[in-house]
């Protein structure tokens, strides 16, 4: 029991599945065919700048629109009776089981022209084309992740002390004053791990893109999934890159969070 | 306790109609006997289509086969780490620990392709091709940091010298062990080998790097489907699993519900 000799083949096996890879991501980047050092494979990947700053960009978008939907929605669920407060996360929930292709194909289907968004909006005079831009992409990552807003702010608001909003109420707050100066800042540490829990993948996701976006709506995890067949060099390059972006923002997003939990 | 008001109730709908829509499609299509977005008639034959494709039903197989597995090794070895972790104190547990994190904050993505240049590398070394066995590896790998991240609460909650007590008692290590340790963090390592599983199932984008040319799981053989145009078949498909979801979700709620009935009569 107090051994510390069963976590070693744990210890192995993170060495060999976990940092070796990681080591041999940035060995790949830094040398070409011929296994010398060499920093061409930056330069190659310097090209798909703009497609980096649109994932991110979408990324960002789709994260704020998760979160203005999964904030109030938190609140209200939280409000709630216990055992409704249980049957609504669990129907919030239950889509997210279904295997990811298929909810974005899910979408694919209905933005489609002739598809049922189409023909509803048809009968009332309105025609256009919704699939295949990037609107239908952040659509359909927020389909996607929105749940994983919802659950670490929802969680984190259940665990506010009751006592605390009476005390507020009994000391003169109002409603949007007892928001504002109580429940608000104790949501905050589900805000953060909500933002990071949406914007990590959103950032990295491929295929979503290929399947709801547009000629130019390319993402980065689409641009990784097709050059590291042909050139891994390129390839390993742009997942560093992405990796030192994601590790900054998780950085950022940790000191935020300390700060808040200061204050 | 409080009354719901009628604002809530709207933004709740408009949620469920968000979240519900799409599935209400697929299922809709399912049924529709033309291949284009118009309605053709009413059919069941994409249902029997489905059931005579042998590529989705080796890819249910895989997928469930690599789940069950996956899940199975990743709780035995995280959870002698987690309990093998506990003993570490100061710079080199909190060294262990911030590592576990590596996998659950790296995109998947990344961790894809890391372990595709791994196996490349160590495939034209030992001569092996990617396939089940390489997916299998790279599976555990993203579920063991889970159940180490589900029993180490459980483990520091534990009160140390239960172990002793139950020696003191008679009993070997080897018994006290199983039945007063790992029976005391059963339930953070049962909750480890569900995210494993469920983590296992639903995943794409790992297996998509590290499958090798022939394995194929469900989410894999679905994007391979969706490749070649859209076939109706994927609807069907669709359709059923939402069902079994359904079912699992219904059986889980009817066993909670009774679950806090017997609490009760307690």
């Amino acid at each position: 029991m107090k051994s510390k000799k069963l976590a070693i083949p744990y210890m192995l096996w993170m060495l060999v599945f976990t940092m070796i890879p990681l080591v041999m991501i940035g060995f790949t980047a830094f040398t070409d065919n011929s296994g010398s050092f060499s920093l061409s494979a930056f330069a190659d990947a310097f090209q798909y700048t703009n497609v980096f700053l649109k994932s991110l960009w979408i990324a960002l978008i789709s994260t704020i629109i998760c979160l203005i939907i999964a904030y109030p929605l938190a609140y209200m669920i939280s409000q709630m009776k216990k055992s409704t407060q249980n049957t609504v996360i669990m129907l919030v929930m239950i889509p997210m089981w279904m295997n990811f292709l298929l909810r974005i194909y899910a979408w694919v289907l209905l933005l489609q022209s002739g598809g049922p968004l189409d023909t509803l909006l048809s009968a009332i005079g309105i025609h256009g084309n919704y699939n295949n831009n990037t609107v239908a992409v952040i659509v359909g990552m927020v389909y996607e992740y929105m749940p994983f807003m919802l659950l670490p702010i929802y969680t984190v608001m259940g665990k506010i002390d009751v006592g605390l909003i009476e005390a507020a109420q009994d000391l003169g707050s109002n409603k949007v004053a007892v928001f504002r100066k109580v429940i608000f800042p104790l949501s905050v540490p589900g805000i953060i791990s909500g933002i990071t829990m949406v914007f990590v993948p959103t950032a990295s996701t491929f295929v979503v893109a290929q399947y709801l976006g547009g000629t130019d709506d390319i993402m980065i995890g689409d641009v990784i999934d097709k050059i590291f067949f042909a050139n891994n060099h390129t390839g390993a390059a742009i997942s560093l890159v992405l990796m030192v972006f994601i590790l900054i923002f998780l950085v950022l997003m940790n000191l935020f969070g300390d700060e808040e939990a200061i204050a | 306790m409080k009354k719901t008001g009628i604002l809530t109730k709207i933004y709740i709908a408009a949620i469920m109609v968000f979240m519900y829509a799409p599935i209400a499609v697929l299922i809709f299509y399912s049924f529709n006997k033309s291949r284009s977005a118009a309605w053709g008639g009413f059919t069941f034959k994409w249902y029997f289509e489905l059931f005579e494709s042998n590529n989705l039903m080796d890819a249910l197989i895989n997928t469930l086969l690599i789940a069950v597995l996956a899940s199975l090794f990743a709780t035995i070895l995280g959870t002698a780490a987690a309990i093998g972790i506990n003993n570490f104190r100061g710079k080199s547990r909190a060294l262990i620990q911030n590592v576990s994190n590596i996998p659950i904050i790296s995109p998947d993505i990344v961790m894809g392709v890391s372990l595709m240049l791994l196996f490349t590398f160590l495939g034209v070394m030992f001569h092996f091709e990617m396939g089940f066995g390489t997916v299998l590896l790279s599976h555990i790998c993203f579920c063991v940091p889970f159940v180490v991240l589900n029993v180490m609460p459980r483990i520091r909650r534990m009160d140390q010298s239960l172990y002793d007590a139950a020696l003191d008692l008679g009993c070997n290590p080897f018994q006290a062990f199983f039945k007063v340790v790992i029976h005391e963090l059963m339930p953070g390592i049962i909750s480890g080998m569900l995210i494993s599983f469920t983590y296992s199932i639903d995943d794409f984008v790992i297996t998509h790097f590290t499958q090798g040319a022939r394995f194929q799981n469900l989410s894999t053989e679905i994007y391979s489907m969706l490749r070649r145009k859209f076939p109706p078949t994927i609807n069907a498909l669709s359709t059923l699993l939402f069902l079994v979801i359904i079912i699992i979700m219904v059986l889980i709620n009817v066993h909670d519900r009774r679950e806090e009935k017997r609490r009760a009569q307690k």
